[in-house]
């Protein structure tokens, strides 16, 4: 089990996507999990390791650590891209639903179960709504968690047992703090593809909904 | 999910690239991210362990080590294979987006549409014209300006291409200036000069895939504009611009394309 998984996941819901949808999915896969998965794991890798206070009491580096890496961004990251891609599954189980009671009713219950329209559009709605909704939520939580977007070189520590106001040191800040804008600007991008193609269906589907009511009035 | 996957999403946009493409994919995979991945990740591996600086003041390597490597090659090369790599994707975006529209027509029953099923129209060749033409050429254009963005940037925040061996450090809490050791920069010199080489490699064979389609383009276009001249009437503009452009790839493309989703 590991990030093939979701790959495999992902590419399974691209069957079932607009265009838009289709131009998000491979944001995710090329801009968001390949540059995780090549790039981003190394940088915190030896986070702990690396991460250096001016002081030999022992546990202080520990507990200081923790203090200011509740969740490490990485971690973070790789929870966002799962929470990110999961809503997609929704509309995966509805087609398979769909699928699943044609064939036990033996008969054409719809023009095309892969179409989106009706309760599949409600659900592929939903799951662009879930979708943004994470992205926002986990946003939020890595600006309060670590006071913005920035990385400091520096970080001063006064927990017991630490015997006093002790310097730590965080190792390669510039590098993580790129990664970081990196992941943000992704996740905006990702956003805004999400609220557009949320847009474009609810635009789409009133002007089908409002042509047949016109059609059915002039009949 | 690693490099194979971008392997398996390139290797369908490289049936409808030129010759000239086929040959850019396969340096892009061989000599740079092979390299990379079995060879340079293994050079900077223990790049941080062992810089080592001149001093017991903790925290002074953290910072030495932050100051003179603000971002690793390793992950500015990462980032500059994926980005010159992508530009391609918008070649498989765009043929996706043709079979689906033939598809569409097929399904509507448009009489103009000359497919008998879906499978045709799924292993139908679509030749490189029009507005594919341009998507194609952009694409080309995007990747030479990342890698001469890149190639900028190393040069810019490394000061040119060559690795030192030792580099001297004051920034707070160094007490004073304080030597700091890089780990193996000879050999890290020599991956960095033959990623510039492979990349300078890559950006001639961009260019000249760039000229060759312009040129035979060009040329194309004048002789039809001879031939014109001489039988003034009969054809259509667009039959004649699409034989165009099928003399013009057919020369050069062999492949079928499959687009980046089915």
């Amino acid at each position: 089990m590991s990030w093939g998984f979701l790959r495999d996941l992902l590419s399974g819901v691209n069957k079932y996507s607009t265009g838009i949808g289709r131009i998000w999915v491979a944001i995710v896969f090329v801009f968001r999990l390949l540059v995780y998965v090549v790039a981003a794991e190394n940088i915190w890798k030896y986070e702990h390791d690396e991460f250096e206070c001016n002081i030999k009491q022992p546990g202080c580096e520990n507990v200081c650590f923790d203090h200011f890496f509740p969740v490490s961004h990485i971690r973070l990251w790789a929870l966002q891209l799962i929470m990110v891609s999961t809503p997609s599954l929704l509309v995966v189980f509805h087609v398979a639903y769909r699928e699943n009671r044609e064939k036990h009713h033996n008969q054409k219950l719809y023009r095309n179960p892969r179409e989106i329209d009706g309760a599949l559009l409600c659900t592929y709605l939903i799951s662009l709504i879930l979708k943004t909704g994470f992205e926002i939520v986990f946003l939020v939580l890595f600006y309060k968690l670590y006071n913005g977007f920035k990385i400091p070189r520096l970080v001063k520590c006064d927990i017991r047992p630490c015997p006093s106001t002790v310097d730590c040191y965080i190792s390669k800040p510039t590098e993580k703090m790129i990664f970081l804008y990196f992941l943000v600007t992704t996740s905006c991008l990702c956003i805004l593809l999400n609220l557009s193609e949320l847009s474009y269906l609810i635009f789409k589907y009133s002007i089908k909904c409002y042509l047949k009511r016109y059609m059915k009035k002039q009949q | 999910m690693d490099w194979g996957a971008l392997h398996t999403i390139l290797g369908g946009v490289n049936k409808h690239s030129t010759s000239i493409g086929k040959i850019w994919l396969t340096v892009l995979f061989i000599f740079r991210i092979m390299i990379l991945v079995v060879a340079a990740e293994r050079v900077w591996g223990d790049e941080q362990d062992d810089f080592v600086c001149n001093t017991l003041q903790p925290g002074c390597k953290n910072v030495c080590y932050d100051h003179f490597f603000p971002i690793s090659h390793i992950r500015l090369w990462a980032l500059q294979l994926i980005f010159v790599s992508t530009p391609a994707l918008l070649v498989a975006m765009h043929v996706a987006y043709r079979r689906h529209e033939k598809k569409r027509q097929f399904r509507k029953g448009d009489k103009k549409c000359e497919y008998k099923d879906i499978e045709e129209i799924r292993s139908q060749r679509f030749h490189i014209e029009g507005s594919l033409w341009w998507t194609y050429t952009s694409s080309i254009f995007f990747r030479l300006i990342f890698e001469a963005v890149f190639m900028y940037a190393f040069y810019y925040m490394y000061d040119g291409y060559q690795m030192p061996r030792l580099v001297k450090c004051s920034d707070w809490p160094c007490p004073n200036t304080v030597d700091c050791f890089v780990s193996r920069p000879t050999e890290k010199t020599v991956f960095t000069i033959f990623m510039i080489a492979v990349s300078s490699i890559c950006i001639l064979l961009n260019v000249a895939e760039l000229c060759y389609l312009l040129t035979k383009f060009f040329l194309r276009r004048s002789k039809k504009a001879g031939n014109s001249k001489q039988q003034p009437n009969h054809e259509n503009k667009e039959e004649t611009k699409q034989n165009e452009m099928n003399e013009l790839i057919s020369d050069s493309c062999q492949n079928t394309v499959i687009g980046f989703s089915s």
